[in-house]
């Protein structure tokens, strides 16, 4: 379930939120919808032309033509300042509107960043990446398509209106009563595209979803042989698609042309009911003609008013999906400016009577007390689910303690500023995630200022350089997607000397080195040894030799610290600890 | 990149349009047609609209009364026009859209099997974001000129019968036609190529900003637990302010080229008025004719744009089609013989003199192994000596290089479609779980029962977990489902090996997240269990050796040597450097301690 949601508003509120939030946009709106309405003028030049050619130029039996010389320059001098307000509300319009998304745009990717691991991890990372990018251009295209067309589009019924009242108000009537019960109608069309496009969308999600499966999980389907089931998921998945796409396409077929034959109507009756005012002498020949002329006007805002309205609809919808990020309070927030400042050296912790529990589930940690003094070397033990990696969050408040508190240096840990805090204190997570680029670039991710020679260095520090030197091309090595070029273990590797690079004053390991081969791995535990030295240490552990050199053992049990002391304490008394090492050793001997 | 409406765009942007057009000649032959129909009743709606003027409005005004007669033909005459004019624009509409999402399932069909027919290497030599762009934007954009396309025809037919109407009509004021439509046309040509290069730099950027937000969240806890936010940013608002300025770049042009289109035929109006009122005056045409042409023009003024559209879709259309055809004539796909792995027991297994690489970089080298039926062997080595690539080749995921694998006696290369992960199963390092049920996940399409789910789940440990699970078996497990333990996942890869009873079992590090307690009963159970197979287990717990009964030792992609794990820890320093680090660390430290008490007690 997403937590996304933010705050529930009505289509225009979230628009009015949405533009309150790009002041890009408001600056010098008034001076673009001006011009709008200067463009729409222009869309009545046409009839008006034909009038008058007809019933001022054609009056007598010789056409008045320096008349009709004069209205036609007239006519054309309007067109072209209407071409040219268009132009420039166009570029303002544009220049706005994209500037004020992307602000949006960034906000949005920065506010993802600073929501907490607990909330990220709430929502599937591709809808995520989708509240910065296809929901910010669905907004961009409904601004600079779609909105303006509503304007200019409303602008154009007017102004039509506005000239067939002046010609004859029997016959705006009757084009009127021919196209009110399509705009009655047309919301309930919109409603079905709506619905249809929907399923559209449902439909390409899960096709994207088995073209995935079928792509991530190449490996798996070859080494078991299911290539038949996985073509059929992706066959029916498919056409799914293609169905859906069909049946909204059909809708759309359908409601498009019957604009065409109301219009047919329209020009029918104004033909007919026309001819009888005329002879009547209520109308002129040339404001008939008129009317044939201004009819059109009514065809394409019509033609296109459902696929508008729909589009305005997937806008606001994006709309909503943006603010609902921007809407989500960080529950792990950075106090900023206002927080404490750690200086540098030696560090301490403090768990004081503290639990947690994810949302809506049973407490993973109660009553966790312990005082991790500075310099000290502690192992974290326990079975999978004990809650030593809740432990780690909350001491790097990647989470936030609901009962209790951690402090750091004797300073609450929700009162410390980020940007002191991650220099602090750095973790190491069990899966290393690495990003597309080459090995240099990945550790540099630890310390963006650290040179070459300082990131051969920790290489060397950490005992590293044989690895180092069996790589293709050294630091240049690209590492790949996700760091998927190298092997699992290796990754550990790099997400490791990038941590250590950071030069934090605690470092924290969860089962940092799990898929390194055992000597190195005791390589490397003895390269940390040394030069953690002088730091905080906690590792979470997954065999003995860890336990046995730290200095404390913090053992887990159902979310509780059920003993601690050294390795050697422990081991003697009977309990989970005693147990745990059984297995160990049981593992590691046999 | 191909982004300017070049004549080889367009050439090959035609061909394009050639195969799907020949792939659905019925559909496109109704979708043209339909379109046809709208185009000649556009301009039999002007026509109409003028014989209604001509015939009816004009003689009624200047005689005093209405002919009725007259009235109800012309009514007739609009309403008819118009209805077959939506019935054109309805067909056109819609088959064109049906023509297009056939073709883009067609070729989201053929690119998805290839990707399922293609060997697992040409997968490593592909990103994961490009072959799910192939099946999915590609293919959209290669058949994306399909849905104006019918509409660009029905132009041409309408512009060629509004030319032989106004012909018919008035050639001088056809004149005035035939120097408005073309400038209109040759306007929409330059505005595509104007366009063209700068919309498909907008896209290129959407592309490269969507990246990076993907790359940048899914790397989420590496970006906050090192405080790196600032940067993060930055590299995306750069990346977002160029899709900007494209952006305003692509609406500049719209912006300039939209209006002008917009006021040529309006222009072109009132150049027919002008012209038309001399021409009446001179006698040469009825005020009928000028309404007519004048209408026509304001009719015209939208379809023509069409052609437009069609030409603004080429070079994507291209750079899409070419993408996918690439796909789809990926060679280097795995031939397959006719052999099969008979039999219910044990598979015996061979590898002769085998070589690897990836790329240029070799990984493996004359790889030489015998493994006996219903052995356990242990394949051990430093982290990146070629362990899982080995694996692979017993499973037939990658060919070698040189050498051959071979089961029973048979070449790998020999066996039939299939054949090979009937006898041989691999569990990977990684796990990876569909979007689907737990039984889904396990059965994989095989007809196994649900008895037989549950002995493999038993086998796995994992019977405990999945029955507390709210759905047992039917519970959703995937991205979008329940989320499970690392340990709780390669149980499930486990059991979905398991269940296939595979006569050879490959288990790369498979066991790595699973407790050491639950690790030690799921390798005691494989070796009680009832079903017989050859295992190959790729460990580094002494545990897990400890439960083989030979040892394989490979160290830069070469069998260094091999034995029972007693003989390889005296004669194989490697070996032994690696296995006793633990042992060997334990004692140093017990005997640092041992060191450290003497001094505290001396």
């Amino acid at each position: 379930m997403s937590s996304l949601h933010g705050v529930d508003r009505s289509g225009l509120a979230t628009v009015r939120h949405g533009l309150s939030l790009t002041p890009e946009f408001r600056r010098g709106l008034a001076g673009t919808l001006a011009l709008a309405v200067l463009a729409t003028v222009g869309k009545v030049v046409v009839p008006i032309a034909v009038q008058q050619t007809i019933d001022r130029g054609l009056k007598g039996s010789v056409p008045d033509l320096p008349y009709i010389r004069a209205a036609v320059l007239l006519c054309a001098a309007a067109v072209i300042l209407t071409a040219l307000s268009s132009y420039l509300m166009n570029v303002r319009l544009y220049r706005a509107t994209e500037a004020s998304l992307a602000t949006l745009r960034v906000r949005g990717f920065r506010h993802v960043h600073d929501l907490s691991v607990l909330t990220q991890n709430s929502e599937r990372r591709g809808a995520l990446v989708s509240r910065v990018t296809g929901d910010v251009d669905q907004i961009s295209t409904f601004m600079q398509s779609g909105g303006l067309f509503i304007i200019i589009a409303m602008g154009q019924l007017l102004v039509a209106t506005v000239l067939m009242f002046v010609y004859s108000w029997q016959l705006a009537l009757t084009v009127w009563a021919c196209f009110l019960p399509l705009m009655v109608v047309m919301p309930r069309f919109q409603r079905w595209l709506s619905g249809a496009y929907t399923q559209v969308r449902e439909r390409a999600g899960d096709m994207l979803a088995a073209v995935s499966e079928s792509v991530v999980g190449a490996a798996v389907i070859r080494a078991h042989g299911s290539e038949a089931r996985t073509a059929e998921r992706l066959d029916v998945a498919i056409d799914a698609n293609k169905a859906a796409q069909a049946r909204a396409q059909r809708i759309v077929s359908t409601v498009f042309p019957l604009t065409e034959i109301v219009a047919a109507v329209a020009l029918a009756a104004v033909v007919l009911l026309g001819v009888r005012l005329g002879v009547a002498g209520e109308i002129t020949p040339g404001r008939l003609v008129a009317f044939l002329f201004l009819i059109t006007l009514f065809v394409s805002p019509l033609q296109i008013a459902t696929e508008v309205l729909n589009e305005a609809q997937n806008a606001i919808a994006g709309w909503r999906r943006v603010l609902g990020v921007l809407d989500t309070p960080p529950d792990v927030a950075d106090p900023g400016h206002e927080g404490v400042e750690l200086p540098r050296g030696p560090i301490s912790v403090s768990f004081e009577e503290v639990g947690f529990s994810y949302p809506g589930g049973a407490p993973v940690l109660s009553e966790v007390t312990v005082h991790i003094p500075p310099r000290s070397r502690i192992a974290v033990v326990g079975e999978t689910g004990s809650g030593k990696t809740t432990f780690a969050k909350l001491l790097t408040r990647l989470m936030d303690p609901i009962t209790g508190r951690v402090t750091v240096d004797g300073a609450d840990l929700r009162e410390v500023r980020f940007s002191s805090l991650r220099e602090r204190i750095v973790m190491v997570p069990q899966d290393g995630f690495l990003f597309d680029g080459t090995l240099e670039e990945n550790i540099r991710f630890g310390r963006p200022s650290a040179s070459e020679a300082e990131i051969l260095l920790a290489l060397t520090e950490l005992g590293l350089t044989d690895w180092l030197d069996g790589l293709p091309a050294g630091l240049a090595t690209g590492v790949g997607q996700r760091g998927e070029s190298l092997s699992a273990g290796e990754r550990q590797l790099v997400a490791l000397v990038r941590a250590y690079l950071a030069d934090p004053d605690l470092l924290l390991l969860d089962e940092a080195t799990s898929a390194v081969d055992p000597a190195t791995e005791v390589r490397l535990a003895r390269a940390l040894e040394g030069v953690t030295r002088g730091r905080t240490a906690i590792s979470i552990a997954h065999r003995l030799s860890t336990a046995e050199a730290a200095d404390e053992v913090l053992v887990f049990d159902r979310g509780r610290i059920v003993q601690r002391g050294p390795h050697a304490d422990l081991v003697g008394e009977p309990g989970v600890y005693a147990d745990l090492h059984a297995s160990w050793v049981s593992a590691a001997r046999s | 990149m191909a982004s300017k409406v070049t004549s080889a765009v367009m050439r090959q942007g035609l061909r394009v349009l050639g195969v799907a057009v020949r792939a659905e000649k019925a559909v496109f032959a109704v979708a043209v047609l339909s379109s046809a129909l709208y185009g000649v009743m556009t301009v039999a709606s002007a026509w109409a609209l003028g014989w209604a003027t001509e015939n009816l409005v004009l003689p009624s005004f200047a005689a005093g009364e209405v002919a009725t007669g007259t009235s109800v033909t012309a009514a007739l005459l609009i309403l008819g026009v118009a209805l077959l004019k939506a019935l054109g624009v309805a067909g056109r509409r819609y088959y064109a859209g049906v023509m297009q999402y056939r073709m883009q399932a067609s070729s989201r069909r053929a690119v998805t099997r290839q990707y399922l027919r293609l060997p697992l290497a040409w997968h490593h030599r592909h990103p994961t974001g490009q072959l799910l762009s192939n099946a999915s934007a590609d293919a959209e954009a290669a058949w994306a000129p399909l849905a104006p396309l019918p509409m660009a025809v029905g132009v041409v037919v309408m512009l060629v019968t509004a030319a032989v109407a106004m012909m018919l009509a008035d050639p001088v004021l056809a004149l005035v036609g035939f120097l408005i439509f073309p400038a209109i046309a040759v306007l929409n040509f330059v505005y595509q190529r104007r366009l063209s290069p700068l919309a498909t730099r907008a896209q290129q950027l959407r592309a490269e900003v969507s990246e990076i937000a993907h790359e940048s969240f899914d790397g989420a806890l590496v970006v906050k637990t090192l405080g790196r936010e600032d940067e993060e940013t930055t590299r995306f608002r750069v990346r977002a302010e160029e899709l900007r300025d494209a952006n305003i770049a692509v609406g500049r042009v719209r912006g300039l080229f939209d209006p002008m289109l917009e006021a040529l035929p309006t222009l072109g109006v009132l150049a027919v008025l002008l012209v038309g009122a001399g021409r009446l005056e001179s006698g040469a045409i009825s005020p009928g004719v000028l309404v007519q042409v004048a209408y026509l023009f304001t009719l015209l003024a939208f379809p023509i744009r069409a052609l437009g559209w069609v030409l603004a879709e080429l070079p994507r259309a291209v750079v899409g089609y070419e993408r996918v055809r690439a796909v789809l004539e990926a060679t280097g796909s795995m031939e397959y013989g006719a052999a099969a792995l008979p039999g219910p027991a044990p598979a015996r297994l061979e590898v002769r003199g085998l070589d690897y690489a990836y790329g240029d970089s070799p990984v493996l080298h004359g790889v030489d192994l015998e493994i006996e039926a219903g052995r356990t062997v242990a394949l051990v080595g430093p982290t990146g000596s070629g362990k899982s690539t080995l694996t692979q080749t017993f499973v037939r995921l990658v060919d070698p290089a040189a050498g051959a694998v071979l089961v029973d006696g048979v070449d790998l290369r020999e066996v039939a479609r299939g054949g090979v992960s009937e006898a041989v199963t691999l569990v990977p390092q990684q796990t990876f779980l569909f979007d689907d049920t737990v039984r889904g996940n396990i059965t994989l399409g095989l007809a196994a029962g649900d008895d037989e789910v549950w002995a493999a789940l038993r086998l796995a440990q994992a019977d405990g977990f999945v029955s507390a699970l709210p759905g047992g078996l039917d519970t959703k497990v995937g991205e979008r489902g329940t989320t499970l333990s690392g340990g709780q996942r390669q149980r499930l890869a486990l059991a979905r090996a398991l269940v296939r009873r595979p006569r050879l079992l490959i288990l790369d590090d498979a066991t790595s997240s699973v407790d050491p307690q639950v690790e030690a009963r799921i390798l005691g159970g494989l070796r009680e269990a009832s079903q017989a197979s050859t295992v190959v287990v790729v460990a580094y717990r002494m545990a897990t050796i400890a439960l083989a009964d030979e040892v394989v030792y490979l160290e830069h992609g070469k069998v260094v040597d091999r034995g029972p794990h007693e003989k390889l820890l005296v004669g194989c320093e490697g070996y032994r450097n690696l296995v006793t680090a633990y042992e060997r660390e334990e004692a140093e430290r017990e005997a640092l301690g041992a060191e450290e008490e003497e001094e505290v007690s001396a």
